[in-house]
């Protein structure tokens, strides 16, 4: 396993992402999930959690904004966790390792968790 | 022809950082834009490739196969859970710097199952990422946040395990 062979996808994804926070940038983000809650607010946080990829240390703070803007708990964890666990975005390079299928299942499962763990945590918090 | 090919997986790369040169060149405001973008994505990507590696070549030469199999494989039980989901919590990075750690453990014989549940614990249970969420939403949220998630990726392992058990499955090498 080369250094070369793992990177060379990795600097590919992280071009991508680039351009496309560009179109998408963290302030339409906090303005289109800002303010949003229930089981609809928890369905739009899955979609763009999963069709974004955001590094760990500027999610957090849109999470933090997402909050104070009035964003319920729920719509917050599930778009943390389809952000971590959903990949559109990497779909392709996850496709190269387990194959079309079971990256789509296993993809399509997370969503599914992701769904169910805003609905528990807003039920608890 | 063949030398061709051989380049041919560095277009991107090299498409990109002439649109970043030609950008700064012709003072193009996206085109800046989007190069900041890549500067704080490629700082995160030199914080954890490093380690990655060292994870990844520890397996391949000190971990011997019957190990793995044992701690881990088809008949390791609550064990091999815990561990994968300890092994996991001890990195960093998002979750395709998993993939090359999840080749390794496939090809040391790990089970599907604590596979799929190395990668939901590694997506959401890694402590440098707990530190943040603690600093940025709470303890009590990250606390319930991750409770809940645990038995769900633990769920999504066993689900995998059990559509591909009897399905040819396996991890490919990228090269």
């Amino acid at each position: 396993m080369m250094f070369k062979n793992i990177a060379l996808p990795f600097i590919n994804i992280l071009i991508l992402i680039s351009v496309a926070l560009y179109f998408l940038p963290p302030h339409i983000i906090v303005q289109y999930l800002g303010g949003k809650t229930g089981f609809m607010g928890i369905t739009i946080a899955a979609l763009v959690g999963s069709i974004t990829l955001i590094p760990g240390f500027i999610s957090y703070p849109i999470a933090a904004t997402l909050v104070r803007a009035g964003a319920s708990y729920a719509v917050v964890a599930t778009f943390m966790t389809t952000l971590m666990m959903v990949g559109v975005m990497t779909f392709p390079l996850e496709a190269r390792y387990f194959g079309k299928r079971v990256a789509f299942i296993r993809n399509a499962l997370n969503f599914i968790a992701a769904v169910v763990l805003g609905i528990v945590v807003g039920w608890i918090l | 022809m063949k030398d061709m090919m051989k380049y041919k997986k560095y277009i991107w790369i090299v498409l990109f950082v002439c649109f970043v040169i030609v950008s700064f060149a012709i003072n193009f405001e996206p085109g800046k834009v989007v190069y900041g973008n890549f500067l704080k994505y490629f700082l995160e990507m030199i914080t954890f490739i490093p380690f990655l590696f060292i994870i990844v070549g520890l397996f391949d030469v000190w971990v011997p196969k019957e190990k793995i199999q044992k701690h881990i494989g088809e008949s390791s039980g609550a064990k091999g859970i815990l561990l994968v989901i300890l092994l996991a919590m001890l990195q960093a990075g998002p979750l395709y710097g998993a993939f090359p750690v999840a080749y390794m453990l496939y090809k040391k014989g790990a089970s599907i199952k604590n596979l799929f549940i190395y990668l939901g614990a590694f997506s959401s249970l890694k402590i440098p990422m707990l530190g943040m969420e603690i600093g940025y939403l709470g303890i009590q949220f990250t606390l319930v946040r991750t409770l809940v998630s645990l038995p769900l990726f633990i769920a999504v392992g066993y689900l995998m395990e059990a559509y591909l058990k009897d399905k040819d499955f396996k991890i490919n090498e990228i090269k």
